[in-house]
């Protein structure tokens, strides 16, 4: 019987071999202290505001739910709000979804929960912040795509190197690796700066984090509240155990 | 009126209030009856507990989906902003969201556990096989509740979960299509089974479960609770006809349910606050994509308690149905030859397996996917006839049994680890041999559960004063 239950086990263990999911490239982990900056996240929301609106609505998210990362409604009214919104609108864009279609090839998605949807099963949810701010830093030129430039992310994006200007040019380096008696290219995590662009790579690579920070706040405003109530709920709750246990205990003294 | 029974002269106006009631209502009766004079068995265990943390989950379910359905619009256009309206601009609105999902799949674990404790306990022999078989009932309405009720974000996950499901009963002959085409109200998952599915998770189901909730509850009172030793507690009464080993309800077992239902409120407000999520599996991330009929995800799945099911269906391939087919054949040939049937039952037989394996080979595989989905689930309603141990409790029984629940549970968990891994043809084989295992605990039973070592079972229950 236990010979059973081993070769069980073992059929079990097995299982979890035969997964051999192809990622594209292995994710950089995302600094999830930046979530809990608000200098971070209000830089976020300017960045997203001024560079990725345009294309991307956030149709869920209202602009004076911003005041929960530290912004007064003046300070939106004043810098977030561009094409004649209230600030008290849904973050909506005017884009058709056909001339999207006609331009790119396909309606660029709804940025407000991305956050959460690009997140890996088993991984965390903080794993779909590691993916976004992977994909701001993992453009190369590639003359064969319509834009000009591709993503080791998310091979043959439609999406543009919005901000290759900051970033300036790099070329990702692949070591030629045999695997299983196949010559394949494997990337090595290594980039080289063919063009250098308005940011020094630290400063880019902090940029795009604001950026994904603003995003993961914005996929879960509640996040902050959700955490302070619930260790508040759960010690409530342990004390009230406590009373029960006694209280019950009391009961049944009597049951012999 | 000359029944009316009248409080006494100067009694105090809750006595007179009471007897007015009583005068109208059995109110007094209903509450001796069902709490305070409701004898109980004393050695109750931790397993007692998750039948009434189901009642709770199934009020925590109710109350915080009728907060949900005030804003929720059930409208292909307008469902999936109308949850993250819920979540943002409600004040409250993400508790109510959370408590609903997280109670979704705390739901499934207690009803597990309820039904794991059945079995350890053999809790629906006689007596009690209509509680089992209502609870089964229950079982199958909760399922078809959480499978409309997760269309209704109009995720992804949502959407083609559903078109998957329902692809399903598409495959049973001659009705199929039309079949499909009734559950959806369309010829492909839309606005009308948007609209459908949120009438009958929200009101239809959740009628029929209350009934069978009802119902279960008075069968249960009928015959009594059983115990972890298998002991039939009414069998030995005081002078005045109280069990000896009972105990009233009410206060013992209310006060005792009060600490199971704090300590599953710690676990379930943990989860809620601090992992709503769970990595991924009681909230699916793909799901915080608004449904797109034009782009199928990587992977479709099931939320995790539907996983060992939907294992089994994926198994169900042409080369399985061949193995069914020729397990068939040779149970046939036993059981003619070495079961000690009748003339007319060895007639019956070979006729039935003829039959059967005609029709296995005729229909389609994806057919018999379903259908071994629906066995897998259906079989637990026998299980009071297939059932044919001398003692009720696993405390009783030779110890390899409990080896054997051992394989069966642990069977059960890899059924549903490999529900939401991909189908690789070394986890199609495992999942096959995991189905062949699960049934054959419950079709060998009538022969497994009689052999070995009985322990002797006591007159009364082991109880340890504390």
């Amino acid at each position: 019987m236990k010979k059973f239950i081993v070769s069980l086990l073992a059929a079990l263990a097995l299982a979890g071999f035969a997964h051999g999911a192809g990622k594209s490239i292995p994710l950089d982990p995302f600094p999830t202290h930046r979530l809990n900056d608000m200098t971070a996240l209000q830089n976020g929301a300017r960045l997203f505001v001024n560079h990725c609106l345009n294309c991307h609505a956030a149709a869920f998210m209202r602009y004076n739910r911003l005041r929960d990362i530290g912004l007064t409604e003046q300070q939106i009214k004043d810098n977030l709000l561009f094409t004649g919104e209230r600030v008290g609108d849904l973050m909506k864009i005017a884009m058709d979804p056909r001339d999207a279609r006609e331009w790119f090839g396909i309606m660029p998605p709804d940025l407000t929960v991305i956050a959460r949807s690009r997140a890996i099963t088993g991984q965390g949810s903080y794993s779909g912040l590691d993916y976004l701010y992977t994909l701001m830093r993992s453009y190369y030129r590639d003359d064969t795509t319509v834009t000009g430039w591709n993503n080791l992310v998310f091979p043959n994006i439609a999406m543009p190197h919005v901000w290759w200007e900051k970033q300036g040019e790099r070329r990702p380096i692949f070591e030629t690796v045999v695997l299983r008696g196949v010559e394949t290219q494997v990337f090595t995590g290594r980039w080289e700066q063919v063009t250098p662009g308005t940011l020094t790579p630290q400063q880019y690579d902090e940029a795009v984090a604001d950026l994904v920070a603003f995003m993961g706040w914005m996929a879960e405003p509640m996040r902050a509240d959700r955490i302070r109530i619930g260790v508040g709920v759960l010690i409530f709750l342990a004390l009230f155990t406590v009373i029960a246990w006694r209280l019950n205990a009391v009961y049944w003294k009597d049951i012999k | 009126m000359a029944e009316f029974k009248e409080a006494p002269a100067g009694a105090p106006a809750g006595v007179k209030f009471m007897t007015w009631v009583d005068n109208r209502f059995p109110a007094t009766q209903l509450w001796n009856d069902h709490l305070a004079r409701y004898y109980a068995p004393k050695n109750l265990n931790f397993w007692y507990f998750f039948g009434s943390l189901s009642l709770l989950v199934l009020v925590i379910q109710i109350v915080t989906g009728i907060f949900l359905t005030m804003h929720f619009k059930p409208d292909a256009a307008l469902a999936f902003a109308s949850v993250e309206y819920i979540m943002r601009e409600v004040p409250g609105g993400w508790i109510i969201r959370y408590m609903h999902s997280t109670g979704a799949s705390m739901f499934f674990v207690v009803v597990y556990l309820h039904m794991f404790r059945a079995l350890l306990y053999g809790s629906y022999r006689k007596p009690r096989e209509l509680v089992w078989i209502i609870g089964c009932a229950i079982f199958l309405c909760l399922m078809a509740t959480s499978f409309f009720g997760y269309l209704l974000p109009w995720g992804q996950m949502s959407y083609w979960g559903a078109q998957v499901i329902i692809n399903l009963f598409a495959a049973v002959p001659f009705i199929g299509p039309d079949l499909a085409i009734l559950i959806r109200g369309d010829y492909v998952v839309g606005d009308a089974t948007l609209n459908r599915f949120f009438a009958l998770h929200v009101i239809a189901l959740p009628l029929v479960l209350l009934g069978l909730v009802v119902a279960h509850i008075i069968a249960l009172h009928e015959v009594g609770s059983n115990n972890p030793d298998g002991v039939e507690i009414k069998a030995k009464r005081d002078a005045s006809g109280k069990p000896l080993d009972g105990i009233p309800f009410h206060p013992y077992y209310t006060v005792h349910d009060i600490l199971g239902v704090s300590v599953f409120l710690m676990i379930f407000a943990a989860i809620m606050f601090f992992a709503p999520m769970m990595g991924g599996y009681f909230l699916k991330f793909t799901n915080f994509i608004p449904a797109d009929p034009l782009t199928t995800p990587v992977h479709i799945m099931p939320v995790w308690y539907f996983t060992p099911y939907y294992s089994m269906l994926r198994a169900t391939t042409d080369v399985f149905v061949n193995v069914l087919v020729a397990l068939i054949a040779l149970s046939a040939v036993l059981s003619v030859l070495a079961g000690g049937l009748s003339q007319r039952g060895k007639l019956m037989v070979i006729v039935g397996s003829l039959l059967g394996i005609a029709v296995l080979m005729f229909f389609d595989a994806k057919f018999w996917g379903v259908v071994v989905m629906g066995a897998s689930v259906l079989i637990l309603f026998f299980l009071p006839w297939l059932d044919r141990s001398p003692v009720l409790s696993i405390r009783y029984r030779p110890t390899w049994h409990k080896w054997l629940y051992g394989v069966f549970v642990v069977n059960f968990f890899m059924l549903g680890y490999l529900g939401l891994a991909v189908p690789t043809a070394l986890n199609t084989l495992i999942a096959q041999v995991g189905t062949l295992l699960y049934f054959a605990f419950f079709l060998l039973m009538p022969w497994w559960s009689r052999i070995g070592e009985f322990k002797p079972v006591p007159d009364r229950v082991v109880f340890k004063p504390h």
